[in-house]
C-alpha cells in the first residue's frame, strides 16, 4: 500500500493552504510529518482520505495514488476511501454517549460489516491490536467518556483497526496526552507500523525521531525537505529545516 | 519609570484593594448586583411556588375518581367530572405530536446540517422565529380557514393539525440549537469510518444531541397543552366522551376556562382541579419520555 502524491494543491476558500506537494509514502513503516503550527501538516493528511474536503470551502487539485489508483477520480466516492484509510484525529473522539464496546463497533456495523459472535471477535481483536484490551474488558458496556484521555486515544485507534483499514493516518495523535498517555500510543505506534504504512503529524520532534522511519518537513504550505529519519535529523540538506531542528527558528 | 514608582505607595498590601472611591463603587456595585439577582430570583420563586401551591390547595379537594370517568353533569349540577376533556387533550396533543415532532425535528435537521449559511436556510430561519412568535390564535384561524370551513364542522383533527403547526418551530429551533453544540470532532469520528452523511446524522449526531431534543419535544408538548385560543375555533368543545377526531372535541383548558366563568361554585372547583391535573399530566408526561430515553442516566454522567 503505498501513497503517491502529485502536484497537490489545497484551498480553504481563496486562501491556499498547501503548493505543489510530491511526496512518495511507501509501504512500509511510519513517515512523520513535521513543520510548525499553520505549515500544512495536517491538511496534508486530511487530504490523503479526503477529510479535507469535509470543511467549508475546502479544495483540492492535484492527484492523490494509493496502490496506483486515484482517490480523487470522479468515480471515486470519499467515504469508500475512508473505509480504507484510518484516521486518529488529535484530541480523542470516542462518542461519548455510547458504551466502549460500541464505540469500536460503530464504524463495522455502521457499514454494515459484521454482527453478532464475528462483531465480539473483531471487537476484542482490534482491542488488543490497540493493547487496551486488558484495562477494558471487564467493563465494555460502561461508557466510553469514562476512560482517561490515553485510553481514550487507544480506543479511537481499536475504532480504527476494527474495520481493517490499509493505511493509518494520524494527526497530532498525542498533542492532547501526557507523557505516559503519549508513551504507550508511541508503543503502540510501533507496533502498528509493523502491520499497517502509519503516517503522524506531529510537533514534537522527538516523537519523529522515536517512532518513524521517514522525516517530511513543511513549512509554509511547501514541501521543504523529506528523508531517511537518522539522517534528516543528523545532517539536513536545506537550510530551513536545519534552522527548525535546531530551534534557531523565526 | 518614576511615574509608575511614585505611584505605588511604599508599604501598600498588593492583595489589600485601596480605599478610593473608585474601589468602594466598585465593592457596592458588586453587593448591588448580587442582592439584585438573588432578589429576583427570590421572587419569581415565590410567585410560581404560590401559584402551585394556590392550584393544589383549590383543586387537590376536589380530585376524584368521577373527575376522571364522568363527563360534566348538566346545569352545574354537584357530581360529574372532566374525563371527557382529559380524554380529548391527550387526543388533541397526540394529533398534533404526531405531525409536529418530524417536520419540527426535519426542519431543525435541515438548518443545522444541510442548511449552513445558504439563503435559503436563512429564510427558513427568519420565518421559524417569525412563527415562534405568532399569537396562537392565528394558527386556530388558519386551521378553522382550511379546515373547519370545507369540512362545515368543527373537529378535533383541525384542532391538532392548529397544535401541530404551533409545535413545529418550537421543535425545529431546539433542535438546531442542540444538533450545533455537537461537536465536530464527533461528526469527523464517523465520516473518518466510512459512514456517509445521514449515517452520521442519524447514528452519531442525533443521538450525541438526544436528551437536547427531547427536552425541546417535551417543552413543545407542554405548551400545546396549555394552549385554549386556536381550540376555541377548531376542537370547539364536546360536553360528551369523544373519540372521533372528525367530531368537535372537548381539552382541559377549554374546560378550565368555561368553568372557572361558571355561575355554580360545583364548575368553579373542577376548574382548579382540572389545572392541577393539566400540570400534573405534562410533569408525568415529560419525566416519562426522559426515563425512556434514558434521558436522566445521560445526565448523572
Amino acid at each position: 500500500m503505498a501513497i503517491e502524491v502529485r502536484n497537490l494543491n489545497v484551498w480553504y476558500g481563496r486562501a491556499q493552504a498547501l503548493h505543489d506537494i510530491n511526496l512518495t509514502i511507501g509501504s512500509q513503516g511510519a513517515t512523520a510529518i513535521i513543520g510548525p503550527s499553520g505549515c500544512g501538516k495536517s491538511t496534508f493528511v486530511r487530504c490523503l482520505n479526503r477529510m479535507h474536503e469535509e470543511i467549508a470551502g475546502g479544495r483540492v487539485e492535484g492527484e492523490v495514488l494509493v496502490d496506483g489508483v486515484s482517490i480523487y477520480t470522479r468515480s471515486i466516492q470519499p467515504m469508500y476511501v475512508r473505509r480504507h484509510i484510518g484516521m486518529v484525529f488529535q484530541r480523542p473522539n470516542p462518542l461519548p454517549t455510547r458504551s466502549i464496546f460500541d464505540n469500536v463497533a460503530i464504524g463495522l456495523r455502521i457499514n454494515g460489516l459484521a454482527g453478532g459472535a464475528a462483531l465480539k471477535e473483531i471487537v476484542e481483536r482490534s482491542l488488543k491490536q490497540a493493547a487496551l484490551w486488558d484495562e477494558v474488558k471487564d467493563r465494555l458496556s460502561e461508557s466510553a467518556a469514562q476512560l482517561s484521555g490515553g485510553q481514550q486515544q487507544r480506543l479511537c485507534i481499536a475504532r480504527a483497526l476494527a474495520i481493517e483499514p490499509k493505511i493509518i493516518l494520524m494527526d497530532e495523535p498525542c498533542s492532547a496526552l501526557d507523557p505516559i498517555a503519549t508513551f504507550e500510543v508511541e508503543e503502540l505506534i510501533r507496533e502498528l507500523k509493523n502491520a499497517y504504512p502509519v503516517v503522524i503529524v506531529t510537533h514534537n520532534m522527538q516523537q519523529a525521531a522515536r517512532v518513524a522511519e521517514k522525516t517530511v518537513f513543511f513549512l509554509q504550505g511547501k514541501l521543504i525537505e523529506e528523508g531517511e529519519t537518522g539522517k534528516f535529523f543528523s545532517h539536513p540538506e536545506k537550510q530551513e529545516t536545519a534552522d527548525y531542528i535546531t530551534g534557531r527558528f523565526s | 519609570m518614576s511615574v509608575i514608582v511614585e505611584r505605588q505607595q511604599p508599604t501598600a498590601n498588593p492583595f489589600q484593594p485601596p480605599r478610593t472611591v473608585h474601589s468602594a463603587r466598585r465593592r457596592v456595585s458588586n453587593i448591588a448586583i448580587i442582592a439584585l439577582s438573588l432578589l429576583a430570583t427570590a421572587f419569581a420563586v415565590a410567585v410560581l411556588l404560590f401559584l402551585l401551591l394556590y392550584i393544589l390547595r383549590q383543586g387537590l379537594p376536589y380530585i376524584n375518581i368521577d373527575l376522571f370517568t364522568k363527563i360534566p353533569t348538566p346545569n352545574g349540577e354537584p357530581g360529574g367530572g372532566i374525563g371527557n376533556a382529559i380524554q380529548g387533550s391527550l387526543i388533541l396533543v397526540g394529533l398534533a405530536s404526531l405531525f409536529g415532532i418530524p417536520l419540527g425535528l426535519f426542519t431543525g435537521i435541515y438548518l443545522s446540517e444541510f442548511g449552513g449559511r445558504s439563503a435559503i436556510a436563512t429564510g427558513v430561519r427568519f420565518l421559524v422565529d417569525v412563527l415562534t412568535g405568532i399569537p396562537t390564535i392565528i394558527f386556530g384561524l388558519f386551521a378553522w380557514i382550511f379546515i373547519v370551513v370545507p369540512q362545515q364542522g368543527f373537529s378535533g383533527l383541525s384542532g391538532g393539525v392548529a397544535l401541530g403547526i404551533i409545535m413545529i418551530p418550537i421543535v425545529a429551533r431546539t433542535s438546531e440549537e442542540v444538533l450545533r453544540l455537537v461537536p465536530k470532532e464527533l461528526r469527523e469520528a464517523s465520516l473518518a469510518l466510512g459512514a456517509t452523511e445521514s449515517r452520521t446524522i442519524l447514528r452519531v449526531v442525533i443521538p450525541s444531541a438526544s436528551s437536547g431534543i427531547i427536552t425541546g419535544i417535551v417543552l413543545a408538548m407542554a405548551r400545546v397543552a396549555g394552549e385554549t385560543a386556536p381550540l376555541l375555533m377548531t376542537a370547539f368543545g364536546n360536553p360528551f366522551f369523544n373519540s372521533d377526531i372528525t367530531q368537535p372535541m372537548e381539552s382541559l383548558p377549554h374546560t378550565i376556562f368555561f368553568f372557572a366563568d361558571s355561575p355554580y361554585q360545583a364548575q368553579n372547583n373542577q376548574a382548579y382541579a382540572g389545572a392541577l391535573v393539566l400540570i400534573v399530566l405534562i410533569l408525568i408526561a415529560s419525566f416519562a419520555i426522559r426515563w425512556a430515553t434514558g434521558g436522566f442516566k445521560q445526565r448523572g454522567r
